[in-house]
């Protein structure tokens, strides 16, 4: 499993006098679904749309197969697209927009005809042959787009936020849809989402975006177990991130000074002086009434709220920042304005360099 | 500088293509109006080769009656038929949008006959209606001429100005107390303001540029300016015509400019 | 309006009815009377006959409709149809990449370049018509320019002949294949073409599988806008063909001058109706009347 399908080398995008995709390098593993993940502008399907072949790099190199397709359009790539708006041509039934592919390709009409016939049975639309997009509705237009892209059996399909345009409900099955689909046809899927948690859910390995940068490039559980920056630790799931300099080095164990107060964490290659950030889930966080060994940050009860089973509660830093820690259950007896003291695991805690995060800022 | 792949250079030719040929389109339409204000300056009584540069066209035109009495006459029945087209357009584009009634579909494709159906047959309808009738030719026969034509063209206009939710503008309007003619001056006809400028600016322009209505519909003593032209055609056209169609042209594109300026984004699309 | 039993109250009356009146109205009575009678009349005088003296005699006859079979007419005709064919052609063609090449451009440099478009046409189309006139003089620019540099060594003549009237008819019609091409274009998503060319159809396969069908109703906007009005105009004919070369056009106004014969101009007039009505026909069998963006 281990072959680049897809090697991005040094790509940079430039639209006028502004840089979307600076210095990127990525190599795509063949079989794999990999979701580039980011907020709007962070240049994810700009970099979608230069492997598809819309637009071109401003400079680096982009490779399909070790094969260097700069010169290359769209219609010479053995890569197909899934649309954001599903673009599927509004004056074609559901039989031809699918079957367009091969009729360009001038492929003989009763394997069209077989091939649009499993294709539709595959994503579930037999019997849709004749409708025009206008009477399908959302997700059936979804499905049409799909099958539409899979039927030219690309080696890459790149999709383009295929699932924004549908509801709560929808998405969440489309997704699990989408990810046997993948694993069936084990078709490399390079997938664009602002929405961290479909990225989750899906990927086998998800690329953080921010600012044409890639931050972090790994599965999900490391990008949420060890996000590398600053950035994906705030972006992926919810954070407490603590900016501080490190005091003293015990081992692998750090003391941070931050403005909330010292803190624990663990970490390797930090030098004393040194400034950095530590992020600590919600989850992990733990309070206690007295004062804990290694752990300086008192805070105060600031109101809680209730979502289901879990129970969020806010605490006031002494820097007038905001914590969060979540529990199943209200078991701590905790009452509006009590003064708690907050500490965790310092396994559970993540150390951040900072100079990894200043290139995300620029 | 990196060297282009071979789809960038493709593209580069293929644009460069592109932009020559319409700046040729651009060039093949603009050719008459040049020629035409190149030879408002000919030192030629007329108007068949160039024989040498004078401005003295500009002086005289204003001497010549004939033109300039049909100039008048002209912006006369332009101004007229701007004002009843537009405020017959404006109230019908309202009406035929809001309100459901028996014979509106009818309404509605009648105001295409007029856009889509040759001008001369209308005319000639016109002309044996007003024969029939008795009515004496002249700038009344000329001007309902002109403003059957134009109503169509300034209904069609400020209709496509009307937003959906004008209904809940109005409403909202009168929640707070205006009335109903409070309500049209201060809400409705503000909200359509760019349909009905663009649709008076489209009247002035066809009124005035208007030849088959007017030539048919004219009486024996009065035309307009574009049926003198018509006339003059079999004898030539004289350089002080050239002359007069250029301060016209340029007037237009100089009031067309500053209300660019002044209107800003608002007016941008009048023309179309 | 009066009031009727519990439906129609007086507020309603005030509500509803009255205004309805007051907009609707003077729209309704103007078509009615200029427009919907008047096309009605022609129709009927196209059935009478005519006296000796050019009178409309009011007797039915289909002796006008009869006429316009004569090889003078019909040829006339023939010729009429023929230049409106040639000139809409030639429109669509020359219209199409141009119109495209504005739509592609950014929203405010492409109502900048329609403006462009537009400002000649504020000129006199007559007076615009006479500079090709002058242009194209036996001693005019053009064949002094082929003399000069030795392409031919007489003059050429280009005036009052049928190409230099589809010249004219072209410059005066180009707009109104533009407009409504165009604004098809500009409508066009980007995406589809992305689609289409993602699933490995070359530029042309993409124009003619996407782009054209797409487009199709504002070519066929284009069509009608200016096939119509080029099989009725007579100025281009008049000023370029120099009077010599008759149209549909030239014959409908003589019918109603010099020749009186107003059954047989009603007669050529219906005809023109006929041909309109059967286009538009076939225009609302796929598209909406209120999309032809006539403005």
């Amino acid at each position: 499993m281990n072959k680049a399908i897809v090697t991005l080398e040094n790509v940079e995008k430039r639209f006028g006098s502004n840089l979307v995709v600076r210095k990127m390098n990525m190599e795509i593993q063949e079989g794999e679904f990999l979701t580039l993940l980011g907020p709007s502008g962070c240049g994810k399907t700009t970099t979608l749309r230069m492997i598809a072949g819309f637009e071109d790099a401003s400079s680096g190199t982009i490779q399909v197969q070790g094969e260097r397709v700069e010169d290359k359009e769209p219609y010479q790539r053995d890569v197909n697209t899934v649309f954001q708006n599903y673009s599927l041509f509004p004056h074609m039934t559901v039989f031809d927009n699918v079957a367009y592919g091969l009729t360009i390709k001038k492929v003989p009409k009763e394997e069209i005809a077989q091939r649009v016939t499993e294709m539709l049975a595959l994503v579930q639309l037999s019997g849709y042959e004749k409708r025009k997009p206008d009477a399908l509705s959302g997700g059936q237009k979804q499905r049409v787009a799909i099958a539409r892209a899979l039927i030219n059996r690309p080696k890459v399909l790149l999709l383009d936020e295929p699932l924004g345009a549908l509801d709560l409900k929808l998405r969440k099955q489309m997704q699990i849809e989408l990810k046997r689909l993948q694993r069936k046809l084990a078709i490399t899927f390079v997938y664009v989402t602002h929405d961290q948690e479909e990225a989750l859910t899906m990927s086998d390995r998800i690329a953080v975006m921010n600012g044409g940068v890639i931050e972090q490039l790994a599965d999900p559980r490391t990008i949420y177990d060890y996000p590398k920056t600053r950035f994906v630790a705030g972006f992926i799931g919810e954070s407490n991130i603590f900016d501080g300099t490190v005091t003293a080095v015990e081992g692998n164990l750090l003391r941070v000074e931050t403005p909330a107060g010292l803190l624990t964490t663990q970490g390797e290659g930090f030098q004393v002086g040194e400034a950095m950030h530590v992020s600590i889930r919600p989850e992990y966080l733990e309070v206690s009434k007295t004062p804990v060994e290694g752990f300086g940050l008192p805070a105060s009860v600031k109101d809680f709220t209730y979502m289901g089973t879990v129970v969020k509660t806010a605490l006031d830093m002494r820097d007038g920042t905001e914590t969060k820690f979540s529990r199943f259950d209200q078991d701590e007896q905790l009452q509006e304005g009590d003064s708690v003291h907050v500490f965790w695991r310092p396994e559970k805690s993540v150390a951040i360099k900072a100079a990894a995060a200043r290139g995300a800022e620029a | 500088m990196k060297a282009l792949t071979k789809t960038q250079r493709r593209k580069k030719v293929l644009g460069v293509l592109s932009t020559l040929y319409s700046v040729l389109i651009y060039t093949v339409l603009y050719i008459p109006v040049v020629v035409m204000m190149i030879f408002s300056f000919n030192d030629q009584r007329y108007n068949y080769y160039w024989n040498g540069f004078t401005t003295q066209w500009y002086g005289k035109l204003f001497s010549n009656d004939a033109l300039i009495g049909s100039l008048w006459y002209s912006l006369v029945i332009a101004v007229l038929a701007t004002v009843i087209s537009v405020v017959i357009g404006t109230l019908g584009a309202l009406g035929l949008k809001r309100f459901e009634f028996r014979g509106k579909k009818l309404i509605n494709n009648m105001l295409y006959v007029p856009i889509i159906v040759p001008e001369i047959v209308l005319a000639v309808a016109l002309l044996i209606i007003f024969m029939n009738l008795g009515l004496a030719l002249g700038m009344g026969s000329i001007l309902i001429g002109h403003c059957t034509f134009c109503i169509p063209y300034a209904v069609v206009t400020i209709k496509g100005r009307i937003s959906g939710d004008g209904d809940s503008l109005e409403e909202a309007s009168m929640d707070l107390g205006a009335n109903r003619m409070q309500t049209f001056w201060r809400v409705t006809l503000p909200s359509i303001m760019p349909g009905v400028m663009s649709a008076a600016f489209l009247s002035f322009t066809l009124s005035i540029d208007d030849v088959v209505m007017s030539n048919l519909l004219a009486g024996a003593k009065n035309s307009t300016l574009p049926v003198l032209i018509l006339s003059m055609n079999k004898t030539g056209i004289t350089p002080d015509v050239n002359a007069l169609t250029t301060i016209m042209i340029l007037v237009i594109v100089a009031g067309l400019v500053l209300s660019n300026l002044v209107q800003g984004k608002l007016h941008k699309r009048a023309p179309n | 309006m009066k009031t009727r039993g519990d439906g129609s109250s007086r507020r309603d009356v005030r509500r509803r009815t009255l205004p309805a009146l007051a907009q609707a109205g003077p729209v309704s009575v103007w078509m009615i009377l200029f427009v919907t009678i008047p096309m009605l009349f022609i129709l009927y005088i196209s059935f009478m006959s005519r006296s000796v003296f050019g009178d409309v005699v009011y007797e039915f006859s289909l002796g006008s409709y009869q006429t316009l079979l004569d090889a003078t007419y019909f040829k006339v005709i023939l010729k009429s149809l023929q230049v409106a064919v040639f000139t809409t052609v030639l429109c669509l063609l020359l219209g199409y990449p141009f119109a495209y090449y504005i739509a592609r451009k950014p929203p405010e440099v492409a109502s900048r370049l329609i403006m462009l478009i537009m400002i000649p046409f504020w000129t006199n189309s007559l007076m615009r018509l006479n500079s090709w006139l002058l242009l194209f003089q036996t001693s005019g620019p053009i064949n002094t320019f082929l003399q000069w540099s030795g392409l031919t060594d007489h003059p050429i003549t280009f005036i009052y002949t049928d190409a230099l009237v589809v010249l004219g008819m072209i410059t005066n019609m180009l707009p109104f294949a533009v407009l409504p091409l165009y604004s098809t274009i500009e409508k066009l998503q980007k995406s589809l073409l992305e689609a289409s060319s993602d699933l490995g159809a070359t530029p042309v396969q993409t124009f003619f599988r996407v782009t054209l069908p797409l487009t199709f109703p504002g070519i066929f906007s284009a069509i009608i806008l200016v096939f119509i009005p080029s099989l009725g105009i007579y100025t281009v004919s008049d000023v370029l063909g120099g009077g010599k070369v008759l149209y549909i056009g030239n014959i409908i106004k003589n019918q109603f001058g010099a020749i009186r014969n107003w059954p047989l101009g009603a007669a050529l007039s219906v005809l023109l109706l006929l041909i309109t009505g059967l286009l538009i026909f076939i225009y609302t069998r796929f598209a909406k009347l209120e999309d032809m963006e006539v403005v």
